[in-house]
């Protein structure tokens, strides 16, 4: 369970997609960091991530971590979003047996995890097969 | 100064489950449930979808349209009967997903079906006195029917979402009303799961009577009759009672067919008219004036008149069509896993 400061710490990632771009190298950091992976900058510009890509890889999950059994079996991914950068997240609203590397998908909001009947409900992003 | 609606947005939940399902595990008669309420099939939230999650997807297609910096946005009113917490605002986390924080007013709306359209109406009475450049009404909900009662063949999920400016109006708004009376039709109590409701009671002195006397209210203020309208849309709590009004006010079927989605998504409560009107925007034409009347029991209507502008045509492509969303490849799902989806198998706590 992710606790409710840290939560709340990442709101801007998990409600808005909100990443970092360097100033030096045009690397984008998601989540944003100090010091970019690329070049060492410390110069950023705030970005929004892409909201579709293709997925690059994923796993279904049958055995799940303490709060997810109820889902499975359910998919964890990692997607190359349209401007590059890349994305773990949980791939729902689909089939884990049809999904396929290459699929296009986009980012959708959803609840991730709840901390049971009566604590915080935490919401971020899921990859959902996009429209069309 | 003329104010309307500059973006709108709907979502619709991929899963779906078909009447034939449920009558199966209760014994009922599918063909007379389809028949008589002209339901075929509604939308199912899944477990990590509810009224916010649906609300911010909604909004989102909204701003697209608009095209604007959702910092303007002055206020957020999410009417729902479904909201996730019984103490903490749906509006603000819609809110910050926009990124319409902090300067902003939130307040959750309650009014059982008609929860959204007030939304919409104090969002549109807000720009219209001045008070803000741009504001958000929505409308959705994930509401639930007791197991066996007929509420579960219609209860579904779904959302909409209207910002109101007046600048780049896709519909300006000509004339509202509104008609209430105090009406126990439905209800639910605090710590209740299920709402309860008074059966076949809820037809002629609830949603008929307000539904119509709004709409020949809203007619007789604004000096129109149905040939003024292209398009009309109502609330649906199943299929049958929206056609049934419009055909008791005079309103042809292929002036209602484009805005009534229940028999594929079900009654999604303060999503419904809502939602309707969304996908009579995507198809609109300039200079189309639509009739909306929603219903909310307990009891009472909220009428708007909107007239489709020249702007309609730039924004319709913009975010998802309502119809397309519902024909998407959905996904059906057997009782089991509805009533596992719905909260209604009861566990060991973890
Ligand atoms: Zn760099």
């Amino acid at each position: 369970m992710i606790g409710s400061a840290r939560y709340w710490r990442e709101i801007p990632q998990r409600y808005r997609y909100e990443a970092a771009k360097c100033a030096k190298c045009g690397r984008v950091a998601f989540p944003p960091r100090l010091v970019c992976a690329g070049c060492r900058g410390r110069e950023f510009t705030p970005v929004k991530l892409a909201q579709t890509g293709v997925v690059e890889t994923f796993t279904v999950i049958h055995v799940a971590p303490t709060g997810f059994g109820d889902e499975t079996p359910y998919a964890v991914g990692i997607v190359k979003l349209d401007d590059g950068v890349r994305v773990t997240a949980q791939i729902t609203d689909c089939e884990t047996g049809k999904l396929a590397i290459g699929d296009r998908v986009k980012l959708e909001f959803r609840r991730l995890q709840q901390d049971g009947e009566s604590g915080i409900i935490c919401y971020g992003y899921k990859f959902v097969p996009a429209i069309g | 100064m003329e104010v309307g609606i500059v973006g709108y947005g709907a979502y619709v939940p991929r899963h779906r489950i078909k009447v034939e399902e449920i009558a199966k595990v209760w014994g009922a008669d599918a063909p007379s449930y389809k028949k008589g309420l002209m339901l075929r099939e509604k939308s199912v939230p899944t477990p990590d979808q509810d009224t916010i999650t649906m609300s911010v997807e909604a909004a989102r297609h909204a701003v697209r349209r608009a095209g604007i910096d959702p910092a303007l946005i002055g206020a957020i009113y999410v009417g729902s009967e479904s909201h996730p917490y019984a103490v903490k605002p749906s509006g603000t986390v819609v809110a910050e997903a926009l990124g319409a924080t902090p300067e902003i007013h939130c307040a959750d709306m309650e009014f059982a079906c008609k929860a959204g359209s007030e939304g919409m109406f104090v969002a549109l009475s807000l720009v219209k006195a001045g008070q803000m450049p741009y504001a958000l009404g929505i409308g959705a909900d994930t509401s639930q029917g007791a197991p066996g009662d007929a509420l579960e063949y219609s209860a579904s999920a779904g959302a909409a979402a209207y910002i109101f400016g007046r600048e780049k109006i896709v519909a300006v708004c000509e004339d509202t009303y509104a008609y209430m009376t105090d009406t126990p039709d439905f209800w639910r109590r605090e710590y209740q799961f299920y709402p309860r409701h008074a059966g076949r009671y809820t037809g002629e002195p609830a949603y008929f009577k307000h539904v119509l006397s709004c709409a020949r209210g809203l007619m007789a203020k604004s000096k129109t009759t149905p040939a003024d309208f292209r398009w009309a849309v109502f609330h649906q709590p199943n299929g049958k009672f929206p056609m049934r009004a419009a055909q008791e006010l005079g309103f042809s079927k292929e002036k209602v067919e484009q805005g009534w989605l229940s028999p594929t998504l079900g009654n999604t409560y303060s999503g419904s008219s809502p939602m309707g009107l969304s996908a009579i925007l995507d198809v609109a034409k300039p200079g189309d004036r639509i009739l909306m009347v929603s219903y909310g029991s307990g009891a009472g209507s909220d009428g708007f008149i909107w007239r489709v502008t020249d702007h309609i045509t730039a924004v319709q492509g913009l975010a998802p069509h309502t119809r397309a969303q519902l024909e998407d490849r959905p996904i059906y799902i057997d009782y089991g896993t509805y009533a596992k989806y719905r909260g209604k198998i009861r566990k060991l706590a973890e």
